[in-house]
């Protein structure tokens, strides 16, 4: 289990590494963290002509407050993040989606930009950016440019980045004041990729759900609002019969859910609905209203 | 094929100098270039942790690193924590409650232990399990690794109690 040959480079600005990609065309491979790049190398699923290792850019690294909005740079790694006073406390779903991320070991490697370049279908991040609203600051051959979340995931480790661009700050807005949220996923083992996992806010106004947002994830080849849940629970009073009934909704959104070794289509989607109706309840509880 | 690279690492306070194929994994640079075959190959993918080593103080997997990838960084690996031949207190305490058998996991273990204890000194068993969870080991049940955790991390608190002396005093 040793990579194949391949020529490598450790750029020290942005624009030396876009020019880098460029000469590939298509064949290089951006290095950031490693925790998924290096085990596809090692059994040969990726065999790039160049690994840009973006590891000797300064300024890639930063957790910061910038009008309500906090900014990442996509080099800064999930234990950076996880410290963050700034995110735990203003961006507490954020702060929860990179506790359930893997192992520290993985965590004290792995970047934010890494993750959402990445797109796996069941990571954390992506259904966390989805939920949030995050945007995708983005530089390539053709100039710099911002990608909502919503845009951003377009299928199975696959986003909207072209060949020659690279993500560099991943921008989260902050939760309101007074919002809930939670994260839930169900994994095998405890750090594994989840088989099924939610991501929800919710905004409560004079003891009725004003909105919601809920992300599923790890049921299909992005991360995918249950929009017709959403729609379900606004406006009503906090109670199990509603989460019940956005569980339902949320189950229906699993369209092909994925089966394979790890759990079938059918344990997916019925994961979903179960974690939509505990992560509604936990939500509105944390938003200061009575589940 | 491809072009070397030239790296300049300090591994457990020595500086090495060396010419690596970039495609040349951290682990098997430490194993195979230094030497240092304490730091275990058990899965090369990034799940077993039998590879951790600590780069710039933190725990990593050297299996998911490139050796070009530590130039001009800092490493310790197991080879490193012991002093004048002495087994640090983390290893003392995992051979006072058996936290191992065959051994392959331990190095790896031991690395985790000791960021896991800078972090959390009286680590409850959810800490443990949670810091811990990147390791696996296929011997001992995990049991006498919880034990072997908290007796280090009580020898960690009291330096001055010899190894083997039953901390429970109070």
């Amino acid at each position: 289990m040793k990579s194949s040959a391949f020529e490598y480079a450790a750029p020290r600005s942005v624009a030396e590494a876009v020019a880098l990609l460029r000469t590939q065309d298509g064949e290089a491979k951006i290095l950031a963290g490693g925790q998924s790049l290096m085990p596809l190398l090692a059994m040969r699923l990726a065999r790039p002509s160049l690994l840009v290792d973006l590891g000797r850019i300064e300024g890639l690294d930063y957790v910061r407050e910038e009008s309500g909005v906090i900014a990442i740079g996509a080099m800064t790694t999930k234990s950076t993040i996880e410290r963050s006073d700034l995110v735990r406390t203003r961006q507490a779903l954020f702060h929860e989606a990179t506790r359930l991320i893997g192992h520290p070991q993985i965590r004290n490697r792995g970047t934010v930009g890494g993750s959402m370049a990445q797109a796996d279908p069941a990571a954390e991040y992506p259904a966390a950016a989805l939920a949030l609203d995050a945007k995708m600051r983005v530089v390539g051959g053709g100039g710099e440019r911002s990608i909502d979340a919503a845009d951003f995931f377009v299928s199975t480790l696959t986003t909207a980045l072209a060949p020659d661009e690279i993500l560099i700050e991943v921008r989260v807005p902050m939760l309101a004041p007074g919002t809930g949220w939670s994260m839930l996923e169900v994994s095998r083992r405890h750090g594994d990729f989840a088989m099924a996992g939610t991501a929800v806010t919710v905004a409560l106004d004079g003891g009725r759900v004003r909105s919601a947002r809920i992300v599923l994830f790890g049921v299909g080849p992005v991360p995918v609002r249950a929009r017709a849940a959403e729609q379900a629970v606004a406006g009503q009073k906090p109670a199990a019969a509603a989460w019940a009934s956005a569980a339902t909704q949320a189950r229906d959104v699993v369209e092909e859910p994925l089966s394979d070794h790890h759990a079938s289509a059918a344990y997916r989607r019925h994961l979903a609905g179960v974690l939509v109706e505990r992560a509604l309840a936990e939500a509105v509880t944390r938003a200061g209203g009575t589940a | 094929m491809s072009t070397s690279r030239r790296i300049r690492v300090t591994v457990n306070g020595e500086v090495h100098e060396a010419l690596v194929d970039p495609r040349l994994t951290l682990a098997d640079f430490l194993r195979a270039d230094l030497g240092l075959g304490g730091t275990h190959v058990g899965c090369e993918h990034g799940v077993c942790g039998a590879c951790t080593i600590l780069l710039d103080g933190r725990t990593v997997r050297a299996c998911l690193m490139l050796a070009v990838q530590a130039d001009e960084r800092n490493l310790t690996t197991i080879e490193g924590l012991g002093r004048d031949g002495e087994l640090h207190p983390i290893q003392q305490a995992f051979v006072e409650e058996h936290g191992l058998q065959c051994g392959f996991c331990t190095p790896g273990f031991v690395m985790s232990v000791h960021e896991l204890l800078e972090l959390h000194p009286d680590p409850s068993d959810e800490e443990i399990r949670d810091f811990l969870g990147g390791n696996l080991c296929r011997c001992t049940g995990y049991q006498a690794i919880y034990r072997s955790v908290k007796l280090a991390a009580r020898m960690l608190r009291e330096p001055k109690a010899p190894a083997g002396v039953q901390a429970e005093q109070t």
